[in-house]
């Protein structure tokens, strides 16, 4: 497991914010799936080390919370949010219109590794529903009929582009 | 007249050029109540959150006071304070504005609540699907840090309070106090049994912890500023200050309003523009998808102070804590969700089952299978294949699940299914027993 030196140094520095390492559990699973775009075994192995605390409860973490991965994401990765409010809004077809144009069915990531497309329950931004997570990006009111930009942002970052910042 | 809104909160957040920067928080006066309180004793600041009556913003509606005053002072153990940013219940989306747009308005907040209450280390726990909003408090709490307003000798009082931002990743469960708690602890989330488990008293590493949702925790720099007495002039005795409702779905203007003492139908017309072109409200979900449904042509019966009944509807609902709590729902997180008459009730239970059915952490058996059961039921009679006393099977069950389980959750699967069915009953039986799907393609509510 190679860690780039900015991961390790920020890992390093979060372990010792918290009044007991174990704490730190979470902070570091996200700066190493960051890193890697999974959590594997070798991984977990590394964390219960440096936390002090056994590889069972690594693994129990990283399996009880949805947002950790033990395959690799997509390069970019898609949530798109389902619950109530969205759904009200046509997230459903928004969802269907995605998979179409992004070859990528629901809860699947591409073959070649560069999308992961996927359903999520409330984001937080029902107000502007259907909205979908796009990476750290968050994108509003996306009725199927102004789907064409979020889409070419999608593909430009599946296929190594760098991402556009939106507001969020 | 039409009513507008109360702006407390975000009086200055939606302003155009105010910026989540420091600079802009200091030009409208921020720090000073900081700067006010460390000059206070610990014990008045209290006094004045107890006398404001601010009730907890997060969803139960606990007076803030008096969670603070239950806080065990004489363990010799740290007190910690946690601000729930989790923000997972559908149909809220306040939190995310206040921490986007005033991200130094929340952490004035806590480091008055924190000197307060005596806590040398506090937390924003905020949710892993809001990654920008991490980062603005990041940059927001190096910002005060180099200010003296966190950190060591606050204010140059020797008063010293770190505060750290901890992601969660992904689970619903995590905005319960004590499943956040265990999570933060680098455990899964399973929520801890109360009693003996009451955070004020055994919170994080079993040490008095406070947590207090990130609108509660805005509201005592207004409490500070204002005194308690002319903040009780705001809203009605007992619902005292602003709310920030999150209006989504079928109404023209969906969006947040910071509003006091107006009425639901006040909200819903004047503030939301009512419902859509040619469309009619049909029901209404008050405070987040938890909450008990009410059906927009329903009636109540309430009491003058003479005591003589009166009849009254949705509209004229008082939009607070008790006047949502009369009609027999809960204003809860304040995330509305309206339903138009395009809308087949039977549809969305079964979209919110699927949201309790994922976010069930698994620890009690009647919440893990019950909530699956349910989304299986309502699934079924969604596409068509409901199956005779399909509906009977998931209201006795429903019944079984609430108040027999760990934590309150059992209740947010039961008190959707059993008030659609209430209210719904008809509807939902009628398309039973025909097996017969009521939403159009485009506008379904569930994977079809
Ligand atoms: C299942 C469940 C989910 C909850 N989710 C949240 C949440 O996302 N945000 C929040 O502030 N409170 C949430 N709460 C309420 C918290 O447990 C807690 O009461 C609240 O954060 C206290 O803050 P307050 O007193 O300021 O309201 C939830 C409660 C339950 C039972
Ligand atoms: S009621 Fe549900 S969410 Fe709450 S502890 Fe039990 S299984 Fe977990
Ligand atoms: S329902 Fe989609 S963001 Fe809340």
């Amino acid at each position: 497991m190679n860690l780039k030196p900015e991961t390790l140094s920020t890992i390093e520095k979060i372990i010792p914010r918290y009044p007991q390492k174990r704490s730190a559990l979470m902070m570091v699973l996200h700066e190493i799936q960051a890193d890697q775009g999974h959590i594997s075994d070798e991984a977990m192995e590394w964390v219960a080390t440096k936390l002090e605390i056994q590889p069972i409860n690594v693994l129990e973490v990283v399996t009880f919370f949805p947002s950790y991965r033990r395959q690799k994401l997509g390069r970019c990765w898609v949530r798109v949010c389902r619950t109530l409010s969205c759904g009200l809004m046509g997230a459903y077809t928004t969802g269907e219109v995605l998979e179409k144009e992004l070859g990528c069915k629901m809860g699947h990531t591409t073959e070649d590794g560069s999308l992961t497309l996927e359903w999520s329950e409330c984001l937080a931004a029902c107000g502007t529903g259907p909205v979908a997570l796009v990476d750290e990006d968050l994108f509003e009111n996306m009725t199927p009929d102004k789907l064409g930009p979020v889409i070419a942002e999608i593909k430009k970052r599946a296929a190594g582009g760098v991402p556009t910042p939106t507001k969020g | 007249m039409p009513v507008s809104e109360t702006k407390l909160l975000m009086k200055y957040a939606d302003e155009p050029g105010y910026t989540p920067g420091i600079e802009s928080y200091l030009a409208v006066g921020g720090y000073e109540m900081l700067k006010k309180a460390v000059g206070m004793k610990p014990e008045d600041i209290r006094g004045e959150v107890k006398a404001s009556g601010l009730r907890g913003r997060g969803g139960a509606g606990f007076p803030c006071g008096v969670k603070w005053d239950l806080v065990d002072r004489k363990s010799g153990k740290p007190i910690y304070l946690i601000c729930n940013c989790d923000e997972s219940e559908p149909g809220t989306f306040k939190d995310r504005q206040l921490v986007h747009k005033d991200p130094h308005q929340l952490i004035e907040g806590m480091m008055i609540s924190a000197f307060a209450n005596d806590v040398k280390f506090a937390v924003i726990y905020i949710r892993e699907e809001m990654p920008k909003g991490a980062k603005i408090l990041d940059a927001a709490i190096d910002e005060a840090r180099a200010r003296g307003f966190v950190g060591s000798n606050i204010c140059g009082t020797g008063f010293s309070c770190e505060l750290i931002v901890h992601r969660g990743a992904g689970a619903y469960i995590c905005g319960e106090e004590t499943g956040l708690i265990e999570s933060l602890e680098g455990k899964r989330a399973y929520p801890r049994i109360k009693p003996p488990y009451f955070p004020a008293v055994l919170g994080l590493y079993n040490c008095p912890t406070i947590v207090n949702n990130v609108e509660t925790l805005c509201n005592v720099v207004h409490i500070l500023r204002m005194g308690a007495a002319e903040y009780c002039k705001i809203g009605r005795p007992n619902n005292t200050g602003t709310r920030l409702w999150c209006v989504s779905g079928h109404v023209q203007r969906p969006g947040y309003y910071e509003v006091a003492g107006i009425t639901m139908g006040q909200l819903l017309y004047d503030l939301c523009g009512g419902p859509l072109p040619g469309r009619s409200f049909k029901a209404i979900v008050p405070g987040g998808g938890s909450m008990k449904i009410l059906r927009y042509d329903e009636k109540f019966k309430g009491k003058k102070p003479d005591g003589a009944a009166y009849e009254y509807g949705v509209d004229d609902i008082p939009l607070d804590f008790d006047g949502v709590a009369a009609a027999g729902s809960m204003s809860g997180s304040a995330g509305m969700m309206v339903m138009d008459d395009s809308v087949d009730i039977l549809e969305a239970l079964a979209n919110l089952m699927q949201f309790y059915a994922h976010e069930s952490c698994g620890q009690c058996t009647p919440c893990r299978e019950g909530s699956q059961w349910a989304r299986k039921i309502t699934a079924r009679m969604c596409s068509s294949n409901a199956k005779p006393g399909d509906l009977d099977t998931l209201y006795d069950m429903a019944g079984n699940i609430g108040g027999r389980t760990v934590c309150p959750m059992g209740f947010s699967t039961t008190w959707p299914v059993q008030s659609y069915i209430d209210k719904f009953r008809d509807e939902i039986e009628a398309k039973a027993r025909d097996n017969r799907c009521g939403m159009p393609r485009e506008a379904r509510l569930i994977q079809k």
